[in-house]
């Protein structure tokens, strides 16, 4: 069993107007410093295998094909052993 | 006589009723639901994708649906020349099953836009628009939170050589600036068509202004279009 995480974040191209919403929050905070906030999104999940290369492949395939739309997001992925 | 017209029901979708409303009510067409988890279109000559929150608009607008068992011969219908219409949520699902180009973004506001809204008819030459070739401008509701189209410049510049783009936001006047532009949307898009010219997706609600007790009829010519182009 592997434990994935991935992490989509919206392609640097594309206008995150949430982010900027979110980044005025920062400044009536008064935290001056906050620049470029962007917001992506984090999903876990396990898989039910014991091959290393067999569950790197269906996690891909799931980011690729559902997770994240290629056309705007980008993703990344770990996989650790899990029990 | 009428063709048979066939609206798919997902969970979460809302605007199924009004559609199947304006098709035998108002039109006297013949229409069946669809039902997301059989694959049997019911020998429909059309498929609409209605309006709605598939799935809770989970991870993205459209994007659960597009894997639900019936969209496989929503697919192969569209690829063998079928007539598919999306409707708001129907126009995501069918970006997010990749039989029309692009994305929906948040509208730029972040805010859901439910109001009426002008739009200039860019193509009239279609078999959704036919009806409306002495209209430039109709008026027509959207009511969205994810409407902002967005595609690459390859993309955009090959629709508007194609002539694919069908609905553009505008005023009153079919002029097309930004203050007419509700969501953000590149290009001020509100409609675009695929290259074949059978799948059609709008962010805009053609069935909720076809019912003259609704007091605006605009729509209508869409169903109608449609309609006059499969009987002939």
């Amino acid at each position: 069993m592997f434990k994935a995480k991935v992490i989509i974040k919206r392609r640097p191209s594309i206008l995150d107007p949430q982010g900027k919403a979110v980044e005025k929050g920062a400044q009536h905070l008064g935290l001056s410093n906050i620049r470029d906030t962007r917001i992506g999104k984090f999903i876990e999940f396990t898989v039910d295998t014991t091959d290393e290369s067999a569950a790197r492949s269906e996690v891909d395939e799931y980011c690729r094909k559902l997770l994240a739309n290629l056309i705007m997001e980008d993703y990344e992925f770990t996989l650790e052993k899990y029990s | 006589m009428s063709a048979k017209f066939g609206v798919v029901v997902f969970p979460g979708s809302n605007c199924d009723h009004d559609a199947y409303h304006v098709l035998t009510n108002i039109n006297g067409f013949s229409v069946n639901f669809l039902w997301h988890k059989q694959t049997d279109l019911k020998n429909s000559d059309m498929i609409i994708l209605p309006g709605g929150f598939s799935y809770g608009d989970y991870l993205r607008t459209g994007s659960i649906a597009r894997f639900s068992p019936i969209m496989n011969s929503v697919i192969e219908f569209a690829e063998k020349g079928g007539i598919v219409l999306g409707i708001c949520n129907g126009f995501q699902i069918l970006l997010e099953a990749g039989l029309l180009p692009g994305v929906m973004l948040k509208n730029k506001s972040l805010q859901f836009v439910c109001k009426d809204v002008y739009l200039s008819i860019e193509n009239s030459n279609t078999v959704f628009t036919k009806l409306f070739e002495n209209q430039k401008v109709i008026k027509v509701p959207i009511a969205h939170g994810e409407g902002n189209y967005f595609t690459d410049e390859e993309t955009l510049n090959r629709l508007e050589k194609n002539n694919q783009i069908v609905f553009k936001y505008s005023d009153a006047d079919g002029c097309i600036n930004n203050e007419a532009n509700p969501n953000g949307s590149l290009s001020n898009i509100a409609g675009i068509i695929n290259e074949k010219g059978n799948v059609l997706g709008m962010m805009p609600h053609p069935e909720r202004c076809s019912d003259p007790v609704l007091g605006k009829t605009d729509g209508n010519f869409l169903f109608q279009s449609i309609n006059k182009f499969l009987l002939n």
